[in-house]
């Protein structure tokens, strides 16, 4: 289904051709053709992904310091002092994924709810509907660093236009109920920072979601939403009954998309906050890379990196069958049911 | 005032507009206004701060255009005192963004080619492979990646901006996706006339696919121009730096000199925006692409 708009654009599918066998005669080539065709990327591939993901497995079993000439086999013991609280490794490398952690949890239920409502605000049919999109989505074209610097400065406790305008419009009075005094120290005190990272990075990246919850959108064939009208659907229903089944193949894709994205941040922190107040905000791949690019410690990076994407590995599976149809075989088998009946 | 719009006249000829819709259309308006301050005006303000003095763009009530234009942000930046070569910068992003699109476009097209449309033992296998990189986060090849390019002598040179990230699945599998989509008769007639399968892939299956290549060749510029970790660390020299690493530095030189550090974020900004505003179909197209075929 999410393939119809793809489709649309392509001539005809396969099964339509007159001729299956049409293409036989083009088929006929040398039978290194297709390997001097795919050498060129296939030497990149090897030298850059191939070789290094084994590469990586390697240095990560060795004291592998940089600097030194000797790289003894230490086999676990970069993955073991992890594990264990007395090496020097594990308290950066934890701190690191509580920070990480948090950022994805307060920032993936923004980006994945927000872009479904801005889709949605965005797929009616107004004048200046493709321009709107576009300025939502332009941030996005912006790199990470122009980003951090821009906020650096619009969030700047003293300066920065976000504390004027919250004082100059009242705003402030709202937050004095709560006990915040301006200036609000969106850079220098928790939880600001964590606020400011999560702001900026969904201004950010949020209109790269509601490109794919567009395009998921309009791939939602109209007569579901006529048969829906037909049945009585309120708006509400239509949503709950129509859009959302059809919006779920995109909503596995996005929700993997912002974990994996949220999980590497490094940028934002990097340029914003520096990682702080104290070591707050730096997240596991800033530890990553102090510990293999500054302190040339790549053995234990290695390791941390390889561990890293095995919990990302396993939330990516826990996210797969989480959001999965799980009604399908029950949908299928009434389909099926419905059919024999008419027969 | 709203009461009058609703109230009904028989022989009213204009549709009627209930109260209701009146303000619900209004509120519509004035979101879709607040959305265009809230996802423009940040990119605006980078701007005109780089326009200002030093003095203006710190005062408090902050000015929203600049009172005088002034560029001696511009100036600081650009100045050839030789402390920071933003010029050289622009210009090595530039080569290496360029680079990096016109190899991406050349190996990935023609391995997307035999993958779509020729047939040979470990095909599948090959795709399976590369495919399956696509769900490895990056990070894990950074370690690895520094001491290849370390041992290919490519520390601080452009080549490692340019070659490594040109290793990625994505735009095979992107162009895959379309040159199995054209019909295969284009193909047969070539064929007939002679073709062999590099004329075939060069004169009917690129030519045809000119969209996705122009998708594929903005989205691999972008990634390129914006990447901060890795210049960041395989670059050391000033004069070798991008525009994104040397931001970095920037910063840090200039902590509150914002005009400066807008300035640079600013040029930064500048050929990405122009890029995206004549390109917008087809990276938006591109990005909505990805999404569906996973």
């Amino acid at each position: 289904m999410t393939q119809q708009s793809v489709t649309s654009a392509r001539p005809r599918p396969a099964a339509e051709q007159p001729q299956p066998r049409a293409g036989r005669k083009v088929r006929r080539h040398a039978w290194w053709t297709p390997y001097a065709f795919l050498a060129p990327f296939l030497a990149i591939f090897g030298t850059f992904v191939a070789f290094p993901a084994i590469l990586g497995v390697w240095m990560s079993l060795h004291d592998w310091d940089y600097l030194m000439p000797n790289k003894p086999f230490v086999g676990l013991d970069n993955y073991l002092d992890l594990f264990n609280s007395a090496a020097s490794a594990f308290s950066r490398f934890w701190e690191g994924m509580l920070a990480t952690g948090t950022f994805v949890v307060a920032s993936v239920p923004l980006l994945i709810v927000l872009p479904l409502l801005m889709a949605l605000l965005l797929n009616r049919k107004f004048p200046g509907r493709t321009f709107m999109r576009a300025v939502i989505f332009m941030p996005y074209v912006l790199g990470v660093a122009v980003v951090g610097v821009l906020f650096r400065f619009i969030l700047d406790p003293n300066i920065g236009i976000l504390n004027f305008l919250i004082e100059s419009s009242g705003l402030i009075h709202v937050f004095g109920l709560f006990g915040v005094d301006a200036p609000i120290p969106w850079i220098t005190a928790q939880p600001w920072a964590w606020i400011s990272l999560v702001g900026l990075t969904v201004w950010w990246t949020l209109g790269f979601n509601t490109i794919i919850y567009i395009a998921g959108l309009q791939d939602i064939p109209a007569e579901l939403y006529d048969a829906a009208k037909v049945d009585g659907a309120s708006r509400g229903q239509q949503f709950r009954y129509v859009t959302m089944p059809g919006l779920r193949p995109v909503m596995v894709f996005i929700v993997t998309l912002t974990v994996l994205a949220s999980a590497n941040m490094f940028g934002q922190s990097d340029l914003v906050t520096a990682g702080g107040p104290g070591d707050s905000t730096r997240t596991v791949l800033m530890v990553i890379l102090d510990e293999g690019l500054g302190a040339y410690r790549m053995g234990s990076a290695a390791a941390m990196g390889y561990l890293l994407s095995v919990v990302l590995g396993i939330i990516s599976i826990i996210n797969f069958l989480a959001l999965r149809d799980r009604d399908r075989p029950r949908r299928r088998r009434r389909k099926a049911a419905a059919k024999g009946s008419a027969l | 005032m709203t009461t009058t719009v609703s109230r009904p006249t028989a022989r009213s000829t204009r549709p009627r507009m209930s109260a209701g819709m009146l303000l619900r259309s209004s509120m519509f308006w004035l979101m879709l206004a607040a959305l265009f301050v809230t996802f423009f005006g940040p990119i605006l303000w980078m701007g005109t701060t780089s326009l200002k003095t030093y003095g203006e763009a710190t005062s408090i009530p902050p000015t929203i255009l600049p009172s005088t234009f002034d560029t001696s942000a511009y100036d600081t930046l650009l100045s050839l005192d030789g402390q920071y070569p933003v010029l050289r910068w622009v210009l090595n992003s530039l080569v290496a963004a360029l680079g990096h699109m016109l190899l991406v476009l050349v190996v990935a097209s023609m391995a997307a080619y035999a993958l779509a449309r020729l047939q040979f033992r470990g095909r599948g296998l090959i795709f399976a492979l590369i495919v399956s990189t696509l769900f490895v986060p990056g990070f894990v090849f950074i370690m690895p990646n520094y001491l290849i390019i370390d041992q290919l002598g490519w520390l601080n040179t452009i080549w490692a901006l340019i070659v490594p990230g040109a290793a990625g699945a994505f735009g095979v599998f992107f162009l895959r996706q379309f040159f199995v989509a054209i019909p295969t008769e284009l193909e047969e007639a070539a064929a007939l006339d002679g073709a062999n399968h590099w004329q075939i892939f060069t004169r009917v299956i690129l030519p045809n696919a000119k969209p996705a290549l122009a998708t594929l060749a903005v989205l691999s510029f972008l990634a390129n121009w914006n990447d901060y970790i890795w210049p960041v660390y395989v670059l050391f020299s000033p004069e070798r730096l991008t525009l994104p690493a040397g931001l970095k530095l920037l910063q840090g030189a200039y902590v509150t000199d914002y005009p400066v550090i807008m300035a640079g974020a600013f040029v930064a900004s500048v050929p990405v925006l122009i890029l995206f505003i004549f390109t917008q179909r087809y990276i938006i197209e591109g990005v909505a692409r990805s999404g569906l075929k996973g």
